[in-house]
């Protein structure tokens, strides 16, 4: 009995510390991010990989997450005569929610785990504590140009994404149930309000911020060698996807 | 010590009460110690003794749980952030096993600090960078990356990146760890050729007696937290302390055969 009440506590304590390093970062990370010198090269480094990066990656999911949403509605509004309204289906679900989502999710995948092994490959090696030593903060070098490239770059990636998802839903619409062009555009632009667009490009730039300081986080405070790296990429992911799906539902309760 | 007795100048580091566990292990109990401008101090110790964290309190990777550390007059466990950043311009510190950033050449290693640090243009850079290297006998490596270079040459241009700066003050983590002898040799053939050349206090932990005794104006040895025996090369021998000749002569110590 005492030793399930025991690993219980400690798994709460474990994740109480969690949340506290997360929060931690994200402070420091805002503090430092006013303070000079603002390193411009580490800055466009960083949102070139991030952003342009991962160009290919987003073009294939938003592309074909366009396609699958057109196939499914319009089969299913054949149903009841209503194919007509495809074009909105899928530009509003790309724009507000599946766009950010899973754009948010792919980055986690791509650039989060990449932050912390990177990151924890640097703390293992005693390269953290020697940029400490250079008198360079840690944070300030590395960890301010990594969140601020993944804040920035994620609504631009999710702009990218809706219109390819967009085109892919057309792809499909007319080119597989020989839909009206001019009907799919114009059932595409006719409910869509600027707030739609904007709000998943709010939402974007929040999951940008969280999967890179859950990256950023797990990497700095990586501790056992190439096991705890590996340990701290597995869990930058699943952390990082897990705070982006909770995170949703709250920015989208705010935002709509 | 009897070295400093007949001068004494102000210690350029000062180590009072110093104490850090972590978690249930204590590992250092109360630490006392004066490093003078100049010399070269070497702490010895066996593995797990203390003597890494007790370096990484010098230049404040590690903050004490009690006690005081004096750096240039600075009390760096109380001292603002700002003002430690600044002090540690004056430290170089060498790693283990370099921590050279994999991502960068050689030449942008070294050249790294002073970029950071300075306003110097690229060819004061380079100038600067080509003398470290050339003080560590490394010239002509400055495009390769870290992973071409072997141990021995990682550790030296990590050397060639502490001194960047001119720092007043150098400490040597385990600079000869994994090497073979000849290069553990020639790692103390440089490490006393740059405090000899550059005038710098150097502090060194070592569980290497050839490069401690190839190096040292003075040693030091860390036992369980806490320094059992200090002195000059020749006072260290000397020294009755049964662990300390134990340590010398490379026995197992009588208190430790029952754990053997």
């Amino acid at each position: 009995m005492m030793g399930w009440l025991d690993s219980l506590g400690r798994w709460f304590i474990d994740v109480l510390e969690e949340i506290g390093r997360f929060f931690n970062i994200l402070a420091q990370t805002l503090l430092w991010s006013v303070r000079r010198p603002f390193d411009f090269a580490e800055w466009l480094r960083q949102m070139v990989r991030v952003g342009y990066d991962s160009i290919p990656v987003i073009f294939l999911t938003t592309m074909f997450t366009g396609m699958v949403l057109a196939l499914q509605t319009y089969r299913g509004f054949e149903r009841f005569h209503a194919e007509g309204f495809v074009g909105s289906v899928v530009a509003l679900s790309m724009t507000r929610e599946l766009g950010p989502v899973l754009v948010g999710l792919m980055v986690a995948g791509r650039i989060g785990s990449s932050l912390a092994a990177e990151l924890g490959t640097m703390r293992v090696t005693e390269q953290v504590d020697a940029l400490y030593a250079m008198a360079t903060e840690p944070i300030h070098y590395l960890i301010v140009p990594r969140v601020g490239a993944s804040f920035f770059m994620l609504p631009l990636l999710v702009l990218v994404g809706d219109a390819i998802g967009i085109v892919g839903g057309w792809l499909v619409a007319v080119g597989l149930f020989h839909a009206n062009t001019v009907q799919y555009w114009h059932s595409t632009f006719q409910y869509l309000e600027v707030n739609d667009v904007t709000s998943g490009l709010i939402k974007a730039a929040f999951f940008g911020l969280i999967l890179a300081v859950t990256g950023c986080t797990k990497g700095f405070y990586t501790s056992g060698g190439a096991e705890g790296v590996g340990r701290s990429t597995t869990n930058a992911v699943v952390m990082g996807s897990l705070s982006i799906l909770l995170s949703d539902f709250f920015l989208t309760k705010i935002l709509f | 010590m009897a070295v400093q007795a007949s001068t004494t100048p102000k210690p350029i580091i000062s180590v009072i009460g110093l104490k850090k566990s972590f978690g249930e292990k204590h590992v250092l109990r109360d630490i006392d110690l004066d490093i003078y401008p100049g010399e070269s101090l070497v702490i010895l110790g066996a593995s797990g003794a203390g003597k890494s964290v007790f370096l990484k309190h010098l230049i404040g990777l590690l903050q004490p749980d009690e006690g005081n550390v004096i750096v240039e007059g600075i009390d760096i466990t109380i001292a603002p952030a700002s003002e430690c950043l600044e002090l540690r311009k004056h430290i170089g510190m060498s790693f283990q096993e370099g921590a050279l950033f994999d991502s960068m050449n050689v030449f942008d290693n070294i050249a790294f600090p002073i970029r950071r640090h300075t306003r110097w243009s690229e060819d004061e850079v380079a100038d600067r960078v080509h003398e470290c290297l050339s003080l560590v006998r490394m010239e002509g490596i400055e495009d390769k990356f870290p992973a071409e270079l072997s141990g021995g040459m990682r550790r030296r241009v990590g050397f060639a990146r502490a001194i960047a700066l001119k720092p007043e003050i150098l400490l040597f983590d385990e600079p000869t760890t994994g090497l073979d002898p000849i290069n553990t040799a020639a790692i103390a053939r440089v490490i006393r050729h740059m405090h000899d050349q550059l005038g710098v206090t150097a502090v060194t932990i070592t569980h290497d007696l050839n490069l401690a005794f190839g190096i040292a104006d003075r040693l030091a040895m860390i036992r369980h937290g806490v320094i059992i025996a200090e002195g000059s090369p020749d006072e260290f021998r000397q020294n009755p302390d049964p662990y300390v000749q134990a340590f010398l002569n490379g026995e197992i110590p009588a208190d430790e055969e029952d754990f053997v």
